[in-house]
């Protein structure tokens, strides 16, 4: 008998994984999927309780690590997350929805109905909460995995760490940092291109500007945001206050800092 | 001394590569001279330079010539090799009731085609720094390091102020002059070890003369003379110490994006972060090194919180730790001058400056 096979003997029962989803596209549930080399070894971890993305398996809570993508838009989601809280030891959410609305937070502080009106042929169908707001917004939550989407190495360092009884390894420093580490060629110094990089939490390993691409920001504001400093430099680059609005609020525009940041 | 041609300098490369060394140096990637593996001379950045850098900004320019060391010193620098960005410390398995360690594997040889003299400063720096760390230490010892001697100076440069260029003195197996005029191309070598002499004496070439050396002398001369920042450091680690609460601290703070870039670029900032990974399984672990800042609140996070919570706090220690406190750790300063971090800053907040601006007030 191998090593692994012995512990699995002993082990009672492996952790059980649930994967929820409120107003979202899918995308950051599809990062756990999209793990292919490593999905067998997830599976083989935990055990895959509820994610009706990728089975029709449900098994009753509570659960030990609940995954939450997507905002909360509706009554009717607003009561099931304090459920997916119950249920759940560790409640990590997953995405820029999750974790700061979404790009759907642009609604936020704007006439609903009227959306409503012009958008749907039946508006008297939809059922709609005034704002999308984060997870954060109605229950605690242990952890947070950034970005649109998630970046599937953090998803998986996460749940290994969890799974081993560690802090996940999820820093809240700048893009630019693992900009500088993987070498890439500052887009906004050496190209005049600007970027968010500098406001922006790491985690994404500075994808856009290895495109020699600006930051979009997708992974939300990072600690201690000094976007007023990047905004003034912003302008001497020649963008203009609606540019600006539109680089800070897209997919966090809900969070506070780069919804601020774009109406200043 | 030797004066090497062209084809000089293309048998340097190719006797290193003989040697068995991976040859690094300067190229041409993304609108920015980068370090990276490179076989042929003709693989340099041949007719560009960059010397126009200024705070926050740096755009390349041809050269008028076919100069193959015409520039300064770009974002990255030789700290990527000998302690680069992410390293695995060790990887262990678990065997049995414990684990085996993975054996480390042999230091890669390489050779450091074109480092400057601010540089080679930087990298006596680290000597210190990681001198029992025998990661550093067995890169350090396998590198072979061609120096090039600096004839023009950039726009951030100020090497002279910190007296470690633009001249290389010492800490190299091979020093280049670049002499490139309407005359002549020629480049004027020098031995710095015993290695460096015994493949010099293989290479072909003349004696350098006399009027090489003049020459020699008058470039690196031109490049001193033009150096694009100076730091008065003359009692500046004293007035920095006597300024710890200046209002100037939140000035910068107000400019500052806390993200670290300048920490990133610098040659000799050494901060790092240490973090245990395990794969789901938890069959196999390894423990890896990244750089860090002391712009990361994290960095400074201590039982019971942060001691460095404001940008103020936060720009102050990376300062004073660069022009003062480093000559009571290390005997040296922490800053050789090369400009990089005044660059690569965003928002080019610039140390020369900042200094300035704190003695005075
Ligand atoms: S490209 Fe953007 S993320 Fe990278 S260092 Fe420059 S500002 Fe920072
Ligand atoms: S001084 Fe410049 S490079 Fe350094 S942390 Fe501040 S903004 Fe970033
Ligand atoms: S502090 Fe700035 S100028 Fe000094 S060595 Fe570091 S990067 Fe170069």
């Amino acid at each position: 008998m191998n090593t692994r096979s012995a512990r699995n003997a002993q082990a009672p029962r492996r952790p059980r994984l649930a994967v929820w989803k409120f107003a979202s596209c899918d995308g950051c549930q599809l990062s756990l999927l999209d793990c292919e080399d490593e999905l067998l070894a997830v599976a083989e971890a935990v055990e895959l309780a509820y994610f009706p993305e990728a089975t029709s398996t449900v098994l009753p809570g509570p659960y030990d690590i609940s995954l939450v993508e997507g905002s909360i838009t509706t009554p009717h989601d607003r009561e099931r997350i304090q459920q997916v809280r119950r249920q759940s030891k560790r409640l990590v959410t997953i995405g820029a929805c999750a974790t700061s609305g979404g790009i759907q937070a642009l609604r936020n502080g704007r006439d609903v109905t009227e959306f409503a009106r012009i958008v749907y042929a039946r508006p008297e169908y939809i059922d709609t909460l005034a704002t999308s707001t984060p997870i954060a917004a109605h229950v605690r939550v242990d952890h947070e995995l950034r970005g649109c989407p998630i970046d599937k190495g953090q998803l998986l360092a996460t749940l290994a760490a969890l799974l081993h009884g560690r802090r996940p390894p999820l820093p809240s420093h700048s893009v630019c940092e693992a900009c500088k580490r993987a070498g890439h060629v500052c887009v906004m110094v050496a190209h005049g291109t600007p970027c968010l990089g500098p406001v922006t939490q790491t985690g994404c390993g500075a994808l856009c500007p290895g495109c020699a691409r600006g930051c979009y920001g997708c992974f939300g504001p990072k600690e201690t945001p000094n976007t007023a400093a990047l905004s003034a430099h912003l302008a001497a680059l020649g963008m203009d206050d609606a540019a600006r609005r539109r680089l800070y609020q897209t997919f966090n525009a809900g969070a506070e800092a780069f919804r601020k940041a774009g109406d200043a | 001394m030797k004066r090497l041609t062209l084809d000089g300098l293309e048998a340097l490369f190719a006797a290193l590569r003989g040697q068995g060394f991976e040859l690094i140096g300067p190229q041409l990637r993304d609108a920015a001279l980068v370090l990276g593996p490179l076989e042929h001379a003709a693989e340099l950045p041949v007719g560009w330079t960059d010397t126009a850098q200024d705070g926050g900004r740096y755009r390349l320019a041809r050269r008028p010539d076919r100069a193959h060391f015409g520039y300064v010193v770009g974002p990255q620098s030789w700290k990527r090799y000998l302690f680069p960005p992410e390293e695995v410390l060790f990887r262990a398995r678990r065997s049995g009731e414990g684990f085996a360690l993975d054996p480390a594997e042999p230091p890669p040889r390489r050779a450091f085609i074109g480092v400057r003299a601010c540089d080679l400063a930087a990298i006596q720096v680290q000597d210190r720094i990681f001198v029992h760390d025998p990661g550093y230490q067995a890169r350090r010892a396998a590198a072979f390091i061609v120096a090039v001697n600096c004839t023009e100076a950039g726009g951030t440069c100020f090497c002279v102020s910190q007296d470690t260029g633009p001249q290389a003195r010492g800490g190299f197996d091979l020093a280049l002059t670049e002499l490139c005029t309407d005359a002549r191309h020629a480049f004027v070598a020098e031995a710095g070890s015993a290695a460096g002499a015994a493949l010099l004496d293989a290479l072909p070439g003349e004696a350098a003369d006399a009027a090489d050396l003049a020459a020699a002398r008058d470039a690196i001369a031109h490049a001193a003379a033009h150096m694009g920042r100076r730091l008065d450091n003359a009692g500046l680690a004293e007035a920095l110490r006597a300024r710890l609460e200046h209002p100037h601290w939140q000035q910068v703070a107000e400019r500052c994006l806390s993200c670290g870039n300048c920490t990133m670029v610098c040659p000799t900032c050494f901060c790092a972060n240490v973090e245990d990974r395990a794969s789901l399984d938890g069959d196999s672990a390894e423990r890896v090194r990244s750089w860090d800042s002391c712009f990361n609140l994290e960095h400074s996070y201590i039982v019971g919180g942060n001691v460095r919570s404001s940008g103020a706090a936060r720009y102050r220690q990376w300062l004073t730790h660069k022009l003062a406190h480093w000559h009571d750790q290390f005997g040296v300063s922490g800053c050789t001058g090369c400009g990089r971090c005044i660059t690569w800053c965003p928002v080019g907040i610039d140390i020369t400056a900042e200094a300035a601006a704190l003695r005075a007030g």
